[in-house]
């Protein structure tokens, strides 16, 4: 079986739904009654010129922002709206345009704090460091452990991210979201200040997570190159709607797709 | 029952039996909300112009006057020791500009407010290592009778702090719209590193906001200094001005003075009615608890910028 | 090379995450604490121990508390007083009720009642942040002291409005009030703050303290993480008050030994925030070190000027006390916002090297 077949095959039915979602901000609509699927397996890229409205969308997914019409229907449910603590219960995580990282932390720390909706010893147990305390620290390390492995950041695992370079900031931003476990991964813009070489490592990540992991993956991203290579399925937003949706391919030879990046006059 | 009676029904009708106590009360309250004006006026004229929340800025209204009184013992006339005084917040202004905001330049919010905590140590000890720390009366000759409006009093010296305060937020109002400087201020306030990239020189700027505080903070020394006499207790009133703020917002000069006269008028009212019913001294937590309330409804005050929170 | 890190190789993820991984930490806290329990007691003056180290002990505790709040959890608190004072009252009332009970019992109890009051006044900080929560603090400082001064339920109606510490023993021995020897109340404050101490550790390097700084330092990436930030705020400010409220307890049984509200008013509140700013903010081992700087820097300053034969008046040393800490504060906060406790970490990191200079 070829690379594209065996990707078709893992990619199954549909694991998130946005439903007619319309976002506004005062007198600014930033999402205008955008619809679009993504399925469980898949790399989903959303793309678009600057200002569309892609972070937005990626923030109502996740719960941080709630739309004044429509919906997000997860896993068979539908939630109106999301919240973020029901959207990292079941398993969405994130990482964000301008890294957001707790910078008073180590690495081993941020990501330790991703797994922290796994962990369940009272307080009590953790004042003593016994018991559930005790146990869950250590088996927790050990998760977190090979996802460092995975990401070859072990040698910084005890540097406060705040000196970190910015590239190794981002991975290790990775690395915290991957440390939940999540079953839709959300990435705005990972490959975003890099360049070439650090763009083709992330770029591996982001593969090996979607095959390994078999997590699914939203990705923003403005590299055509890498969006063209890694998504299974594209979304084109320009100004809050939805222009295209499609195989990277047919997203290509979209002629509204072509016109909103090229540059044409909105009559 | 009793209780309640005496929470929900008798303040207000003692108010509606005796009406013109309640008037007098009012203004008593509005014009100690004046001087809580003065001194919110100071917070906010840094913290629009660089967003640090000077913590001290009710320690400079005591050293203000420390200064002044003691120059005008040591005998100079009272314009001298005014002028002399004005050099004195101007000189700090620099040394506080070069000795502790150029350092701490890019830290976080939190770090510079514990820096002005410690200024305020630092400038207590000073002011009171040079002068001493006994009361003091202050007198420059402001009249000290009482106006008469048919049956309500007014105190005279209440008026002219009044009149005072109301000239000096008309000049920095029209200072800040019409002026070079001023519009540099309100630059520098909205965002410092566009600011910059204009060609406007922080520092500078820095410098002659703190200096207009000083400058606030010396005009609301004299005016509660002859009122209360100068003391230490000067600068934990000045504590006060934070609930100010906070009903008024924090960037906002208008929110400032409307804040500080519902702070004034409602805490005396609330003495007044209120008080002796719990047993007195709510003055010390009233403004507090009622900014609390308002914090709960309306986070960013009456008049302030609203947080709006990005990712 | 006194220091060693080198040759200090974790065979499993369990000894690399213990409390002191470096064996030479461990044996140096070990003999700390071993010097503090069986030698300090036997050969340490009646006022060193009574005078500097139970005073310094129970400040490193309510600063444990402070620096919980403020220092992990990013919530600014100018109530710390008040906090101390709730625990010191209403231990009291809870001893005085029950005069069978052991005293230990007694303090926790006043602990638990500022941690419920502490929640209460935290609850607050979920809509509202930074400087408007420390205007809510400020708010807690001065009505919970006006309430103890005013309700006189809460010292039992005595005619003094500030009735006596009550003496109370622990095997055998009286270790609260006046009549309590020095060594006693050392002792019994010293067990207090190892213990504290040990579990403020625990709590700090685990997933309560991770959420604690997750919210203090990006709430908003925090929360989409799953981190509840109510839950975290109250946590921060049930645990902290808790703290404060077992200082105030031990302050007013075992070192003023009476309990009175002029004892947790504001400037204990700053002096508190003073200790955790210069001790180091986010470190436990700072608060001891700034207690221990904060509290003794005025007696020492008062010794110098003795000693240099300086003849200044008390309100003068008073004067320049605030001169010095104002001073101090701005110096750590520009050169060391981490405080003495990383100037202690540069230290030991220089002693690695030493004599070699890098």
């Amino acid at each position: 079986m070829s690379v594209e077949q065996q990707r078709k095959e893992r990619i199954g039915e549909v694991i998130l739904k946005a439903d007619k979602i319309s976002l506004g901000f005062g007198g600014v609509k930033a999402l205008n009654d955008i619809s679009f699927d993504i399925r469980k397996g898949e790399i989903r890229a959303i793309i678009g010129p600057n200002g569309a409205g892609k972070s937005s969308m990626l923030n109502v997914i996740n719960g941080f922002y709630q739309p004044q019409e429509g919906n997000i229907e997860y896993k068979g449910k539908v939630y109106n709206p999301m919240r973020p603590y029901l959207a990292a219960s079941n398993g969405i995580a994130r990482t964000f345009q301008n890294i957001a990282l707790f910078k008073g932390m180590s690495t081993l720390d941020n990501m330790m704090t991703g797994r922290v909706l796994k962990m369940h010893a009272s307080i009590l147990e953790q004042a003593l460091y016994f018991g559930r305390g005790k146990k869950e620290e250590l088996e927790h390390r050990a998760y977190v452990e090979e996802i460092i492995d995975f990401l070859e950041i072990q040698a910084i695992r005890k540097t406060p991210v705040g000196r970190l370079p910015y590239g190794l900031q981002k991975r290790v931003e990775l690395g915290r979201a991957l440390a939940a476990q999540p079953d839709l991964l959300l990435l705005d813009e990972p490959m975003a200040g890099m360049n070439i070489e650090e763009k083709e490592d992330m770029s591996r990540f982001i593969i090996d997570v979607n095959e390994h992991f078999g997590t699914t993956i939203a990705l923003i991203e403005h590299d055509m190159s890498v969006v063209m290579d890694l998504s299974d399925r594209v979304v084109v937003l320009d100004y809050g709607k939805k222009l295209a949706d499609g195989t990277p391919d047919e997203v290509r030879a979209n002629q509204a797709v072509i016109d909103a990046y090229l540059g044409v006059s909105h009559e | 029952m009793e209780l309640l009676q005496s929470v929900l029904v008798t303040p207000f009708a003692e108010m509606i039996g005796e009406p013109f106590f309640f008037i007098e009360v009012l203004i008593g309250g509005l014009m100690a909300g004046v001087m809580y004006s003065l001194v919110a006026l100071g917070f906010v004229l840094i913290f629009k112009a660089s967003g640090v929340f000077n913590f001290s800025q009710g320690i400079m209204v005591l050293f203000a006057a420390l200064n002044f009184v003691g120059l005008m013992e040591l005998g100079l006339p009272i314009w001298a020791a005014f002028i002399a005084t004005c050099v004195i917040m101007v000189v700090l202004a620099f040394a506080v500009e070069r000795m502790v905001l150029r350092h701490l330049v890019n830290q976080e919010p939190i770090i510079l407010f514990m820096a002005t905590i410690g200024l305020t140590f630092f400038l207590e000890g000073l002011g009171e290592t040079f002068w001493g720390s006994e009361v003091r009366p202050l007198d420059i000759g402001i009249p000290d009778g009482v106006f008469e409006i048919g049956p309500v009093w007014i105190q005279q010296s209440e008026l002219v702090a009044a009149v005072v305060a109301s000239l000096l937020v008309t000049t920095l109002a029209l200072f800040f719209h019409y002026t070079r400087v001023g519009r540099a201020l309100r630059a520098v306030a909205d965002d410092h590193q566009a600011a910059l990239s204009i060609g406007i020189p922080l520092n500078h700027i820095w410098i002659i906001v703190w200096a207009v505080a000083g400058f606030v903070a010396l005009i609301a020394g004299i005016m509660w200094g002859a009122k209360l006499g100068v003391q230490f207790s000067l600068s934990v009133i000045a504590l006060k001005a934070l609930p100010v703020l906070i009903l008024g917002g924090f960037t906002s000069i208008p929110g400032a003075i409307i804040g500080g006269l519902m702070i004034g008028a409602g805490e005396k009212i609330a003495e007044i009615y209120w008080g002796p019913v719990f047993g007195g001294a709510i003055e010390e937590w009233f403004a507090y608890i009622l900014a609390l309330c308002f914090l709960f409804f309306r986070p960013q005050g009456l008049f302030g910028d609203k947080i709006i929170e990005r990712v | 090379m006194f220091y060693r890190e080198a040759g200090v190789f974790k065979t499993s993820y369990e000894a690399d995450m213990a409390l002191l991984p470096i064996p030479l930490d461990k044996y140096f806290v070990i003999a700390v604490v071993a010097i503090a329990v069986l030698i300090v007691p036997f050969t340490a003056s009646n006022y060193w121990l009574g005078s500097i180290l139970v005073p310094v002990l129970i400040l490193s505790i309510a600063a444990i508390g402070l620096n919980i709040l403020t220092g992990y959890a990013g919530q600014l608190s100018l109530g710390t007083g008040a906090f101390m004072a709730a625990g010191a009252y209403m231990s009291y009332k809870f001893v005085t009720a029950f005069p069978e009970i052991n005293i230990v019992v007694g303090v926790l109890a006043g602990g638990i009642s500022s941690a419920l009051i502490g929640m209460a006044f935290g609850a607050p900080s979920l809509r509202i942040k930074g400087f408007y929560l420390a205007v809510t603090t400020l708010a807690a400082q001065f009505f919970l002291i006006w309430l103890f001064q005013k309700v006189p339920w809460f010292v039992n109606y005595s005619i003094s409005g500030v009735p006596t510490a009550p003496p109370r023993e622990m095997f055998g021995f009286l270790v609260t009030g006046a009549e309590a020897s020095a060594t006693a109340r050392y002792l019994f404050v010293l067990g207090f703050c190892v213990v504290l101490a040990l579990i403020a550790r625990n709590l700090v390097r685990g997933r309560i303290g991770r959420t604690w700084m997750a919210i203090r330092d990006m709430d908003i990436a925090a929360e989409l993480i799953g981190i509840k930030p109510l839950h975290t705020k109250l946590s921060a400010f049930a645990i902290s008050s808790f703290y404060c409220g077992v200082a105030g307890a031990l302050w007013a049984f075992c070192y003023i030994n009476t309990v009175e509200p002029t004892a947790f008013d504001i400037n204990r509140s700053f002096q508190i925030l003073f200790m955790i700013i210069i001790g180091g903010l986010g470190s436990i081992l700072g608060c001891f070190l700034g207690a221990a700087f904060i509290f003794t820097l005025p007696i020492f300053l008062n010794n110098t000027a003795t000693a240099l034969g300086l003849d200044i008046s008390t309100a003068m040393i008073r004067h320049i006390e605030f001169m010095v800490f104002g001073g101090l504060i701005i110096f750590f906060l520009i050169v060391e916002p981490h405080g003495l406790a990383r100037l202690w970490g540069i230290a030991k990191e220089k002693l690695r090297m030493w004599p070699f200079p890098y």
